[in-house]
């Protein structure tokens, strides 16, 4: 009998504690997918951030170390000075990175780190239960703008892919979705290409994807999958904004 | 004769840890310990090193954390306010039992403050300073030559005992320059003996080993307990067997000042002219601050003594340590000077004289 | 013992750290206890300065004093500010190239050394002011030996450096 499926071998055996229809779980089996097909999962250290994906150490099967809540670039720049031919990539949510971590992950795109950055954008806080996050959309309720988001009181959201774009260091600079399955293939191709800036020495290389928090933000996941869609694919466009030339 | 260097203190700060198998350095730019920093910046890469000027102190506290997490020996220094900000950092270097050597060049604060040497992160620095129970080990020397040896010692106790090691430096001893004998270049570990020397160091598992996991985060409480209560039995052992002392001339002495760092020379000095003038004085000098030197008080001559006198450039801060470890068996007395501004032996004597109630 | 506290104030980008500093390498050459200590601050060129060097046959305890054997006035403003803290007997070295005033203490011996035009007339090169001082103080108040002086500019002026040894050395004994 042909094996058509198998246990993504990146990953634990541990179940994942995320909340039903949450993203993460994708994304984790992204990542450990690709460094299992480049046979890097024995040389890879991950860096997690301060969010829900904190122990995300439990279930991806690698050396992997937690994080001050938004230094993981820092922490991760420290480990590939130690370690220059290791694989090293940080995993963000958008509070960790977009908010308390602005100034390490624009400084880390600036020298030009040799790691990659996924930037879990779910447009809220997840683990201490639904706040407003730079990301938060315009009109967006949260647990600290129970009346949405207005851009006279918290402004507009910010677009990272975008602002690292303009980055000379950042090199790969692509934002994608996991929302459905053609976007989880390309999704892939992303998260291989970043890994393969990396590899290359090229610069750092940083992909945003859009995911879903259907418990904060009040959805079942099959609504929570289309309102990501039809509200966060339009003001954070899933795009490839930089792409050396030697990964196309 | 042994050859000597003059050597300022920041470089020569710099040179002892390299010397000592330092090989990774993270900082930021604050005086007065910029030295630091730029020595680094042009002499780690001729050793095999990396050097990151950090965009803040907090990211260079981080930046060492993940560089000790991959098994490296590394190297942070800053003064006060950089100091404060590195908080979260030292927190977590303890609760996850990472080695790291932190020099801070003390200045006077709090806030901004002055950057005129200081003392007044005494409790800073002995406290902890971060959230959660922990404690830093901290060394604090009164030359620039012993300062050089204790950074040397101290990337070994940190890695012994898994922990942060402070040398609380000041001002003083960053800017002047003193002839020094440089401590031996030691071999460092290469990238490739870490994961034997450093077991839990993050390498990569190789698909040899167990995925190596470092976390400071828990989610159930009573497991938190329990290795709290654990890792406190090395802060327990750290308390028996790190503490350093330096006592002179106990016996007979009216007066015993207790000083550390630069400040204990100021007090030697005093000690002279009060000496002249009739007073006998002696002097503890802890060179350890925690542990604080618990026993060096036991040498106090009890027949003799009538006031213990705590000389610090801090408001009052190491005196709470004294007054601990005595007991309420001597009065204990302040002589201090703060804000960057600094004791000067004709000042300590007079003061002390009018404290003793002498004419 | 022979103790000797030497304090040297002037403007910053005068060399007076480095008069301190070449006391301080000479001092140690010699085999003695040294220290030298600046002030610092947020003013670098044009700003004051000044250090103390403390040379001892013991180790130096307090490498700050409240009171000197040597004083050296860069400019007029440190004459004015640091003169009582000369002890009586004490050397006092003006750099009047500069300073218009004179010394009021009248129980120390006072060098006034023109520093600047002895640099520019008798060593033929202006920048060596400071080391004309360096030669003034070394051989006037026998801190440390002149002939130290080629120990300490090998040390301290290596490979590009040593061409600048010659007008040095020729400066320290320039003033008479």
């Amino acid at each position: 009998m042909n094996t058509v499926f198998e246990y993504t071998k990146g990953m634990t055996e541990t179940e994942l504690h995320y909340c039903p229809g949450c993203t993460h779980g994708i994304a984790h089996r992204l990542i450990m997918e690709v460094l299992d097909e480049r046979g890097e999962l024995g040389n890879c250290i991950g860096v997690t951030p301060v969010g829900c994906s904190i122990v995300g150490h439990q279930y991806m099967n690698i050396d992997m170390i937690e994080s001050p809540h938004g230094r993981a670039p820092a922490v991760a720049s420290g480990i590939k000075r130690v370690h220059p031919e290791a694989p090293v990539f940080t995993y963000q949510g958008d509070g960790d990175l977009a908010s308390i971590g602005t100034a390490e992950i624009i400084h880390a795109a600036e020298r030009g780190e040799k790691f990659c950055t996924f930037f879990i954008n779910n447009a809220i806080y997840g683990m201490t239960g639904g706040q407003m996050a730079p990301t938060t959309l315009v009109g967006q309720k949260a647990t600290t703008c129970t009346d949405g988001r207005q851009v006279e009181k918290q402004g507009k959201p910010l677009r990272m892919a975008e602002i690292m774009a303009t980055i000379d260091g950042a090199v790969y600079v692509e934002r994608v979705t996991i929302s459905s399955p053609g976007d989880v293939r390309k999704a892939k191709k992303a998260i291989e290409r970043a890994f393969e800036v990396q590899r290359k020495k090229l610069g750092f290389a940083f992909v945003e994807i859009l995911s879903t928090c259907p418990t904060n933000w009040g959805l079942a996941p099959d609504k929570a999958i289309e309102w990501l869609r039809e509200n966060m694919m339009e003001y954070y466009p899933v795009k490839q904004f930089k792409c050396p030339e030697e990964v196309k | 004769m042994i050859k000597k260097k003059l050597m300022k203190g920041n470089e020569g700060f710099a040179i002892s840890a390299i010397n000592a198998g330092c090989r990774y350095y993270f900082g930021y730019p604050i005086t007065p310990q910029n030295e630091v920093p730029e020595y680094m910046s042009r002499e780690l890469a001729n050793y095999g090193g990396a050097f990151i000027q950090a965009e803040s102190e907090l990211a260079a506290i981080n930046m060492a954390y993940g560089a000790a997490a991959a098994g490296g020996r590394v190297l942070i220094t800053s003064s006060s306010p950089g100091i404060a900000l590195m908080q979260e950092g030292i927190s977590l270097f303890s609760s996850v039992q990472l080695p790291v050597v932190i020099i801070n060049v003390m200045r006077g604060g709090p806030g901004i403050g002055s950057i005129q040497p200081s003392q007044a992160d005494y409790e800073q620095v002995t406290r902890g300073g971060g959230n959660g129970d922990y404690h830093t080990i901290v060394y604090a020397p009164a030359s620039i030559q012993e300062a050089m040896n204790m950074i040397y010692k101290a990337f070994d106790v940190a890695d012994e005992y898994r922990n942060p090691v402070i040398i609380a430096a000041d001002g003083m001893l960053g800017q002047m320059m003193e002839p020094v004998v440089i401590p031996e270049m030691k071999e460092a570990i290469t990238e490739e003996r870490i994961s034997e020397v450093k077991p839990y160091a993050l390498t990569g598992h190789k698909n040899k080993r167990a995925k190596n996991v470092i976390n400071s985060v828990f989610l159930k409480q009573e497991m938190l307990e329990d290795y709290l209560n654990e890792y406190w039995k090395k802060y327990i052992k750290a308390e028996e067997e790190l503490p350093e002392w330096e006592n002179t001339k106990l016996e007979g002495a009216e007066v015993v000042f207790v000083a550390y760092g630069s400040t204990s020379r100021v007090v030697i000095e005093a000690m002279k002219i009060l000496e002249a003038e009739g007073i006998k004085t002696g002097l503890i000098r802890p060179k350890t601050i925690w542990p604080f030197p618990k026993k060096a008080f036991d040498e106090i001559d009890p027949e003799t003594t009538k006031k213990v006198i705590s000389v610090e450039l801090s408001m009052g801060q190491m005196i709470n340590d004294v007054k601990l470890v005595l007991e309420g068996k001597y009065p204990v007395e302040l002589i201090n000077r703060v804000g960057g501004m600094l004791l000067d032996p004709i000042e300590v004597a007079e003061r002390t004289k009018k404290i003793m109630e002498v004419k | 013992m022979s103790d000797k506290k030497i304090f040297i104030a002037g403007f910053g980008g005068q060399g007076v750290l480095l008069i301190g500093q070449m006391l301080a390498y000479a001092a140690m050459h010699e085999g003695k206890e040294v220290t030298w200590m600046p002030s610092y601050g947020p003013e670098m060129r044009g700003g004051t300065a000044n250090c103390t060097v403390c040379i001892s046959d013991e180790k130096v305890a307090s490498p700050l004093v409240t009171e000197c054997d040597v004083l050296v006035a860069m400019n007029g403003p440190s004459l004015e500010k640091f003169e009582k803290m000369l002890v009586p007997g004490g050397h006092l070295f003006i750099n009047s190239s500069i300073v218009p005033g004179k010394a009021t203490r009248d129980d120390v011996n006072v060098h006034y050394v023109d520093c600047t035009k002895i640099a520019e007339e008798e060593v033929g090169n202006g920048k060596t002011s400071n080391m004309v001082m360096l030669g003034a103080i070394i051989r006037k108040s026998g801190a440390v030996s002149l002939d130290i002086m080629d120990t300490v500019f090998e040390d301290t002026l290596k490979g590009g450096k040593a061409k600048l040894i010659p007008s040095n050395k020729k400066a320290l004994t320039a003033w008479n």
